[in-house]
């Protein structure tokens, strides 16, 4: 069975589209957003770094999951990404 | 569950260039062979996306070989520690598993690094590799205006892809002086491929202000990064962006080969003619012994895996080609090296450690890594100082003494013991 072009998913409860083999790290941006999780000890949210799964800077809550490095992260269909959520704060 | 204890001839780690040469001719020649990557993709981050969307011939050729070769792979596993010499533990995100091969190749790869400077925290500052690596996954990157700073040719190259992206490329800054590169230049001529390489992205590049001996000083936004500053020294310019691909050149990935015992030769693992480490039946190939991009992690790769399986006669015509990469990657961590300037960007309140959020000026006073760490927490957020391990290295000169298990951040299952398993 071919692969599906588009795949469906939640940021922060909003419906996306992205193609097939987006990252959720880029359906985050996609989505508009800039902050992906809040710094320890205040400021300006923080977005992807390395982009390879090393500086953990992208972490999301994926499908309930928190803290998952969302660039390392391929999008299925109907994956739930979250940057809101205080339990990934 | 008891998981199963694979046996192998050969466990390669890592599966860029390197891994899937080393794990390739060892299986073409009848060996099992297992192939582990952390991601869930083959050919690591300079190969990224050609599964899916073929682009380089090189990779297509090595990937099919591969593919052939009955090469047993497995993807998102990250080996995490050992349970006794040459029993490594190995953890996927539903299992765990004790293997004990008969040879191990090391090829965990480089990944990049980052110095930090004022504002480098802002989001829509990313690694150069880390932009490029992202925009082949789905990043929206058309129309955005990119500026790309830092040292050595992966810049380039990632300018000139993400130009091809449709992002706005508004300037290309390398910080190595014109001198420097000049001499790197003169000695490409042992590598006439590479000069090509070279000027096919400068070509791609047309229209793209490009400076050497310039870097950047600052970034300022209020949510996201906004404009960059930069300097040659005597001259400034403001750049106005919506992003920032910034990367100083790559350094090895040492901790899992720290862990393992292997001697470092500066920054980078110690290893022999037949790439074996400091530690019997321990191998390392590729940016692990010496940043030099993909064409020394082929010829690497081969000479550590048919080295491991004792196919000598097959090594011997591999020695020149890999001791001429030796000696290209030697002239470019020369070339490349961060100026010194490069090492005062960073103002007192200048963020170091991201994860704990550490200042420049909480660090200044600590004679070394682990009295930073205990003092600090420098480098004990989930990303175990990958990021600012390597930057304190370069400000401090701190040097990483010691590494122990879990390598990353394991479930406590894969940490008990085989036999206590229940």
């Amino acid at each position: 069975m071919p692969e599906p072009e588009v795949i469906n998913v939640t940021v922060n409860g909003q419906r996306l589209s992205v193609p097939a083999g987006t990252v959720a790290a880029s359906a985050v941006a996609r989505a508009g957003l800039v902050g992906f999780r809040a710094p320890v000890r205040g400021g300006p949210a923080r977005g992807p770094l390395c982009g390879m799964g090393i500086c953990f800077e992208c972490r999301i809550m994926i499908n309930g999951q928190p803290q998952v490095r969302s660039c390392q992260v391929i999008c299925r269909e109907g994956m739930e990404l979250r940057t809101d959520d205080l339990a990934n704060a | 569950m008891i998981s199963p204890m694979p046996e192998c001839d050969l466990l390669v780690v890592g599966a860029g260039p390197a891994g899937v040469a080393a794990a390739t001719v060892a299986a073409e020649r009848g060996r099992a062979v297992l192939l582990l990557d952390d991601t869930p993709w083959l050919g690591g981050q300079i190969w990224r996306g050609e599964q899916q969307k073929p682009t380089n011939a090189q990779a297509q050729t090595w990937l099919n070989r591969l593919a052939r070769s009955g090469v047993r792979i497995i993807g998102e596993a990250r080996m995490v520690g050992l349970e006794g010499p040459g029993r490594y533990v190995i953890e996927t995100p539903d299992h765990h598993w004790t293997i004990q091969p008969k040879a191990l190749v090391l090829a965990t790869g480089a990944r990049e690094l980052f110095l930090p400077f004022p504002g480098w925290t802002l989001p829509g500052i990313l690694g150069a590799g880390g932009l490029q690596t992202l925009v082949k996954t789905g990043w929206p990157i058309e129309g955005q205006r990119v500026v790309v700073a830092g040292s050595g040719p992966l810049l380039l190259a990632v300018a000139a892809g993400l130009k091809k992206a449709g992002a706005n490329v508004v300037g290309l800054f390398e910080q190595a002086s014109p001198a420097s590169l000049a001499r790197f230049g003169t000695q490409l001529i042992a590598h006439p491929d590479k000069i090509g390489q070279a000027f096919g992205l400068r070509r791609q590049l047309a229209g793209v202000p490009y400076k050497l001996g310039w870097w950047p000083v600052r970034a300022e936004g209020v949510n996201q990064v906004e404009r960059l500053v930069l300097t040659s020294g005597r001259q400034t310019l403001t750049v106005d962006c919506d992003a920032v691909a910034c990367g100083f050149g790559l350094v090895p990935s040492l901790e899992l080969p720290t862990l393992l015992g292997c001697l470092l030769d500066g920054e980078a693992v110690a290893v022999d003619a037949g790439q074996q480490t400091s530690v019997q039946g321990i191998f390392a190939a590729g940016e692990l012994t010496g940043i030099g991009g993909n064409d020394k992690a082929l010829v690497e790769g081969q000479v550590a895996s048919l080295t491991a399986i004792g196919e000598h006669a097959a090594v011997f015509p591999l020695h020149r080609s890999r001791n001429g990469w030796r000696n290209f990657a030697r002239a470019l961590g020369k070339t490349f090296k961060p100026r010194p300037e490069l090492l005062k960007l960073a103002e007192p309140q200048t963020i170091v450690c991201r994860c704990e959020d550490v200042t420049y000026s909480q660090l200044s006073g600590y004679t070394s890594w682990r009295d930073a760490k205990l003092q600090t927490r420098c480098g004990m957020g989930p990303c175990q100082g990958r990021i600012c391990g390597a930057a304190t290295r370069q400000l401090f000169g701190w040097g990483m003494e010691s590494v122990r298990p879990p390598v990353l951040a394991a479930r406590v299952a894969s940490l008990i013991p085989s036999d206590e398993r229940i």
